[in-house]
């Protein structure tokens, strides 16, 4: 199996700016994103071959044409997917694997979401499971999952419900933190620990900055062969890895031996990845870890998950300042889902937009020391049943 | 000789305190939470009964109430289902009137002597409303009973009947009418409840050779403490040592129902030899003697009248009632509960909704649910018996509380539920109070009503705390 390291480049990427985008569709957005992505490459609309859209909402339609009317492309083939919350990732992949298949020489990818004109504070049920008659799961909305796991990491752990509280508001303070050095992001101001301690309750033990924001957004990147970026531009990014693991084993709702405190396909998408991109040692070797934090307690699982650290060895990490900008793993340096809420076709691709400019030296007042790994990941659905994306980029030779 | 053979009860956990309704009122009346209606009262007082009993082997189901949840479309079979009861059984409905439970129970005695039928189940379940500020709002409780109706093993048995029909509006409900109607309470007492119950237990009396004196238990269904007190005394009972208590005090008037719990309630207490004597009104009267067997202590565990009575929480928020009963609404639930209404998806489906079945696995022995075609311990293809989870025990796992939910239910509690035996499940969890939730603490199956939409109502299995 060749896998996709080393055979496909990002030339160029756009991502707009995150939030309650009131006045723009998801077309507007999906105008914005790939035209500054088109810019950043310094190439037409004409010569990109072939387009992937990754968008969730049944009201955006049921087709890559969403794409081609906004962009107005001339004929090409575009093709929407939807894969959960790994959207945007499945997106990326599906034009790089394109490429690196040699079908076409350059394509692009762009996710957006309008989540803002459904009316609703939270997300709809959109994207569920299939739910005619019988009561199963998907009638639990999203931080009341989530704040499954919370509950029984806190009792595994034996964290009283302030320790573990405490645990997950520093996540809340350390993103926001981030976000604030970031013009893109939907939220750019920081908290205290009092602010996300004492916050509304919105799913125990969940509270208002446990949860990430509800945003619009969109994002795109442009990829082609390095042969074809060389002559584009000198600073591409190379794709190292790109793995999506869909749960179909022991299902975790189902299942009566699953523990709530891990999520195997974020662990199997990881190891896929991992070993594509040649990493052994995640924890040394990635620099910038872009992480589905939509939910505090997400961001403990998929660190221990993605093995910048052990089981159970989240909070220990996370006072030592671990993943913190300046710690050994920068997770979610960009301020993650936090900042920037999720909408899910476009969370993935603005993940690999800030490892794309880390690995450029263009992040700004965020920007690390000659960072060599980005790794991108979501994960949606229910543990055991889900989908995790991840996409590990890094600098050319 | 037919008679009954065993008998389950329910009483919803909440109670309302009627200080809350108004100033000065006395006691509590149970009413039902806002997921519970008159089928899931019915599906608990049922199962109730049939603790022990060999479900495969009841001929049939009988359900009484004036306040079912569809016009057209059988309750029976929605409680027979839960109950998982065979298919190849005879159901009906009998409605309309404040007899339908006696009437039910008539019909299912005469099935029985018949020979048409071994064992019949008869349910009674009610939740009538009283408009706001009615003594109907006062005096009407909400509940269920069951009796299991058969000719071997007899715990009481019923050994004479009297009925009398009555054509007269004194107490109705028009078929769009959500409240309690009532002409003059002086005609309705002396015309309409006065003159035939006395009529007809006397005529009963005569044909059974008997005269109160007999009695050792008079169960009389009144519509208010004040009539049973009058209409007690008018047909010869002492009411210190003869007459069963009415129930005013902690429960209220449960109209159909109301008869077989009070005496579901005399039978808890009865004694080998006991006669009882039953008393309906509704549009006329029915009477009826038992009398109970050697059998009468021998029916097992059951939580009946008595568990459920002792066993309750108050609301003492007039708001809260309001609420559920649906005569307050809040805003429009901004996600809806039970997704999408398929009726075809949901016949499919109706092993692993009504009866709660999940899969046992050949190869592995594991259980799951919902029912899938994989095993999703061993992935062994098609290799499955049905093991009926709702009536096993549970322990949470693990469990959340999110405000998202509409704010009749918020925070709505999921709880993920090991069985004992085996099995997970994702549930609601209902009748509870947030502070006592635990990983680790003991639940319950309970059928509810999971959401109204479409033109349907949508029922399910959540989880609740043990109820005792």
């Amino acid at each position: 199996m060749p896998g996709i390291r080393d055979r496909v480049a990002i030339v160029g990427m756009g991502c707009t700016r995150f939030g309650e985008l009131w006045d723009k569709s998801d077309q507007d957005m999906m105008v914005e994103s790939c035209h500054e992505a088109l810019e950043d490459a310094g190439i037409d609309l004409k010569e990109i071959q072939a387009a992937w859209l990754g968008i969730q909402g049944a009201e955006t339609g049921c087709s890559g044409a969403r794409l081609s009317r906004a962009l107005k492309t001339d004929y090409i083939p575009v093709t929407r997917v939807e894969n959960y919350c790994a959207t945007g990732i499945e997106a990326f992949r599906g034009a790089a694997y394109a490429v690196a298949a040699g079908i076409y020489d350059i394509a692009l990818a762009c996710g957006a979401e309008k989540l803002k004109d459904s009316g609703a504070t939270g997300l709809t049920q959109m994207g569920g499971e299939p739910q005619f008659g019988s009561w199963v799961w998907a009638p639990i909305v999203a931080p009341a999952r989530f704040a499954l796991s919370a509950t029984r990491y806190f009792h595994t752990y034996g964290l009283t419900p302030q320790e573990g509280k405490e645990m997950l508001a520093r996540i809340a303070v350390k993103n926001h933190r981030n976000g604030s050095l970031n013009h893109r992001a939907h939220f750019q101001r920081e908290i205290t620990m009092e602010q996300a301690l004492n916050a509304p309750m919105i799913a125990w033990p969940l509270g208002l900055y446990d949860c990430c924001g509800v945003s619009d957004g969109s994002a795109a990147a442009i990829v082609t062969r390095p042969d074809i970026a060389k002559r584009i531009r000198d600073d591409y990014v190379m794709i190292k890895a790109l793995a999506i693991s869909c749960g179909g084993g022991p299902q975790g709702v189902i299942a009566d031996d699953y523990d709530y405190i891990h999520v195997d396909e974020i662990v199997r998408s990881g190891k896929m990845a991992y070993e594509e991109a040649g990493i052994k040692d995640p924890r040394k070797e990635v620099d910038i870890a872009e992480i589905h934090d939509c939910f505090t307690i997400t961001e403990v699982l998929i660190c221990e998950d993605l093995g910048f650290t052990t089981r159970g060895g989240y909070n220990q990490d996370s006072m030592a300042g671990t993943f913190n900008m300046d710690g050994e793993v920068a997770v979610n340096i960009d301020g993650g889902l936090k900042c920037f809420g999720h909408p899910i076709g476009a969370s993935g691709l603005r993940m690999i937009f800030e490892s794309y400019l880390q690995l450029q030296g263009k992040a700004g007042p965020r920007q690390l020391k000659d960072p060599k790994f980005g790794v991108a990941q979501n994960y949606g659905g229910l543990p055991g049943g889900g989908v995790s994306g991840v996409a590990i980029i890094g600098a050319r030779d | 000789m037919a008679g009954i053979t065993s008998y389950g009860a329910y009483v919803p956990l909440w109670r309302l305190s009627r200080e809350a309704i108004m100033k000065g009122l006395r006691g509590e009346k149970s009413i039902r939470n806002f997921d519970e209606d008159s089928t899931t009262m019915a599906v608990a007082a049922a199962i109730d009964c049939l603790k022990g009993k060999d479900r495969a082997a009841i001929d049939g189901l009988f359900f009484a109430t004036t306040t079912a949840p569809y016009k057209e479309k059988q309750i029976a079979t929605t409680i027979a289902a839960a109950a998982d009861l065979r298919q190849d059984i005879i159901t009906a409905d009998f409605t309309n009137s404040l007899r339908a439970g006696t009437a039910a129970l008539r019909a299912a005695l005469d099935a029985v002597k018949a020979g048409s039928v071994k064992q019949m189940l008869v349910v009674g379940a009610d939740c009538r409303m009283g408009a706001p500020g009615t003594d109907f709002e006062q005096n009407c409780g909400d509940g269920a009973a069951a009796l299991l109706i058969g000719d071997s093993g007899v715990a009481a048995e019923i050994n004479a009947w009297h009925s009398v029909s009555s054509e007269i509006h004194d107490v109705w409900r028009r078929d769009d009418d959500e409240f309690i109607r009532a002409w003059e309470d002086r005609f309705s007492y002396s015309k309409g409840y006065l003159n035939t119950v006395t009529q007809t237990v006397t005529a009963m009396m005569e044909k059974a050779g008997i005269g109160p004196g007999d009695v050792a238990r008079a169960v009389i269904a009144a519509p208010t403490p004040r009539i049973h007190g009058e209409v007690s005394r008018k047909l010869g009972f002492d009411p210190k040592t003869q007459v069963q208590p009415h129930l005013f005090d902690i429960m209220g008037n449960t109209g159909a129902a109301y008869p077989l719990m009070l005496l579901v309630a005399a039978l808890e207490d009865a004694q080998p030899g006991d006669r009882l004597l039953l008393n309906s009104y509704g549009n006329g009267s029915d009477a009826l003697v038992l009398q109970a067997t050697g059998q009468i202590g021998e029916t097992g565990a059951r939580r009946g009248m008595k568990v459920h009575l002792e066993t309750k929480r108050i609301v003492d928020d007039y708001r809260i009632y309001l609420q559920w009963r649906g005569l307050l609404v809040f805003e429009a639930q901004p996600t809806p509960p039970g997704g999408l209404l398929s009726a075809s998806a949901l016949f499919r489906d109706r092993n692993q909704v009504y009866p709660l079945h999940g899969l046992k696995c050949k190869n592995c022995g594991g259980v799951h649910y919902p029912p899938q075609r994989v095993c999703p311990k061993c992935r062994s293809k098609d290799r499955f018996d049905e093991e009926r989870l709702s009536d096993k025990m549970g322990k949470i796992y693990t469990f959340s509380a999110d405000n998202l939910c509409s704010r009749r239910e918020a925070p709505r509690v999921t709880a993920i539920v090991d069985f004992e035996g085996g099995g997970r499940m994702a549930t609601i969890m209902t009748d509870r109070v947030l502070e006592e939730i635990e990983v680790g603490m003991p639940v319950e199956m309970s059928f509810r009503k999971l959401v109204s939409q479409d033109g349907m109502h949508n029922y399910g299995w959540k989880s609740v705390p043990l109820r005792s």
